[in-house]
């Protein structure tokens, strides 16, 4: 084996150790919830748990809500960009950039700085307290996870939308009589599916389990009840630990099929 | 009315039609810039105006000076050393992943798992991870108890402590080299196999390429990279917390607890620790892109 091969070995191994030796550990400590037995008990007892249900569907409606208001917004804003505003882009691509300034412990701080009393210009009031009743907290919430992924669902459309010639999609689709709803929807959006797909699958990971934003919100969502169950019990959240890794996996590896066949098709168009 | 005022549209500019005085190409693009403002930009302006406003309503200068106040002073030295450290050695670590994915004769499928594995990593952050930190090297982890069993050796007794400096760095660079992996693959690919003949044609030894030719090139995506591990490690807030609790006095946490009840017993002092960070944070943005903007010269 040349030199450099064994190098080169030498620090791959080295790398999979380092990411595969936390998780083994993990695991291995979940299986050890009985005494003396190697079992599942551990995941039996917190997939029992109510509370763990309660708190992972809110944070899945939250992730999709969370996916579907800014697959529209972001998809309506690139294509609009692309299409007729191209001297706002560097402008939209700064807002982008703006959540990777901004860390969540930050804009969280600034909802409640600025939301938890009424939104007045001078005497006029816009808006009541935010914070006040579950609902508007929850704007709130969808509203900070839209933020997070910003940066990867902007980069991720907006390469889509490169990669397709969205002037004369639109101008074949008007000619033949489509209105704006139908263009969005059925020619636009649909060739932009992988794109969409790893964008929302990414966010997806964000969302579920972050704890920062929900935490200081109050809002009973999967990171705060994970946080809080690994301060009274152990073997259990090791099992969710390693159940929310599996789940980041499967994101992950579902964005690696669906890109892969973006890329297969652009290189066969060309 | 939108379909309307759009339908026939002829030339570009002809798309542009007015809708009660604003242009309508306009209308597109306002619900984004609406959600920007209410949920990006004037939360930040709020915090802005915060820092600069004393109790009594007036403007002040006063929380500002007091960001010099020692226990301030140092959760800032603390996370911007431990983002430091964390950025340094993830970008060590994971440059020569890269590299040995890329240059060496590892095979696809590894390289290709190896990849995945980085894109899990690099977004498997927060509680999960910490958990998993603690059940591989906390007083009953796996690895303690294994170096334990075999060699006899308990490395809490030798003063390593997971709820540390040293443990925090070691957890966090579990999503940082996995990033720097990601980010230069495709700067390695770009290496123009002509600039390795051509130096050796000149007789360079494979230390004069590197030395001369390839980090030159790579140098602006290195320390590009470098300082996006910085900036994740310095907003990081959820991991630290999780593993820590409030033993690590970093700016995120003392953040945090100011949030829960003004601990600085001044509200004014802790928008202006939450403006100190997004001042850092936005001069390591714009030094990123600077560097993009570099290394974009070389490698397409």
């Amino acid at each position: 084996m040349k030199r450099s091969t064994v190098w080169g070995w030498f620090w791959v191994i080295l790398g999979v150790l380092y990411l595969v030796i936390p998780l083994w550990g993990a695991f291995d400590f979940s299986l050890r919830a009985e005494r003396d037995v190697i079992g599942f008990a551990a995941y039996a007892r917190a997939f029992a748990d109510d509370d763990f249900w309660r708190t992972f569907i809110f944070s899945n409606q939250m992730a999709l809500i969370s996916i579907v208001i800014s697959v529209l917004l972001i998809v309506l804003t690139a294509y609009w960009v692309q299409l007729k505003l191209p001297q706002l882009r560097p402008i939209v691509e700064f807002i982008t950039l703006l959540p990777f300034v901004i860390p969540a412990i930050i804009l969280v701080f600034g909802y409640i700085k600025l939301y938890s009393r009424p939104l007045a210009v001078g005497p006029i009031s816009l808006l009541p307290p935010l914070t006040n009743t579950d609902f508007s907290t929850n704007i709130l919430l969808v509203a900070g996870y839209v933020v997070l992924a910003l940066p990867y669902m902007y980069r991720s459309v907006d390469n889509g939308l490169r990669a397709i010639d969205v002037r004369t999609l639109t101008e074949a689709a008007q000619s033949l009589g489509a209105n704006w709803i139908t263009i969005m929807f059925r020619i636009i959006m649909p060739n932009l599916r992988a794109a969409l797909l790893s964008g929302a699958l990414l966010t997806f990971a964000i969302v579920v389990g972050e704890l920062t934003i929900a935490t200081f919100l109050g809002r009973p969502a999967f990171g705060p009840y994970l946080q809080l169950l690994g301060q009274h019990k152990a073997y259990e959240p090791a099992a969710l630990s390693i159940a929310s890794f599996l789940l980041t996996w499967g994101a992950m590896i579902l964005i690696y099929f669906v890109t892969r066949g973006t890329e297969t098709q652009t290189t066969g168009a060309h | 009315m939108a379909q309307a005022a759009v339908a026939p549209p002829k030339t570009s500019s002809d798309l542009i039609a007015r809708f009660g005085g604003i242009p309508l190409a306009w209308v597109g693009v306002l619900p984004f810039f609406l959600f920007a403002l209410l949920f990006l930009v004037l939360p930040s302006l709020s915090l802005f105006t915060g820092s600069f406003t004393a109790a009594d309503g007036n403007f002040t200068l006063q929380n500002i000076l007091d960001l010099s106040r020692p226990d301030i002073v140092s959760a800032y030295t603390l996370s911007i050393q431990i983002s430091v450290v964390t950025a340094v050695l993830g970008a060590l670590f994971g440059f020569f992943i890269a590299y040995a994915l890329v240059m060496t004769g590892v095979p696809g499928p590894v390289r290709t798992s190896m990849v995945t594995a980085c894109g899990v990593a690099s977004n498997f952050a927060g509680v999960p991870l910490a958990f998993a930190f603690v059940a591989a090297l906390g007083r009953t982890g796996f690895i303690t108890q294994f170096l334990r069993d075999t060699f006899n050796y308990n490395i809490y007794d030798h003063g390593f402590n997971l709820y540390s400096f040293l443990g925090l760095s070691l957890t966090y660079l579990y999503f940082q080299f996995p990033l720097m992996v990601l980010v230069m693959m495709p700067a390695l690919e770009g290496l123009k196999r002509e600039w390795r003949e051509a130096s050796q044609n000149l007789g360079a030894s494979s230390f004069q390429y590197w030395r001369y030719v390839a980090l030159p090139i790579l140098m602006p995506s290195i320390l590009g990279t470098m300082i996006l591990l910085f900036g994740n490690a310095f907003g990081a807030y959820a991991t630290a917390y999780a593993l820590t609790g409030g033993r690590l006095q970093l700016v995120t946490i003392q953040i945090g607890a100011q949030i829960r009840g003004d601990v600085l017993h001044n509200p004014g002092l802790g928008y202006a620790m939450a403006l100190g960070m997004v001042v850092i944070m936005a001069v390591s943005i714009l030094a990123y892109t600077w560097l993009q903007r570099r290394a974009a010269r070389w490698l397409q």
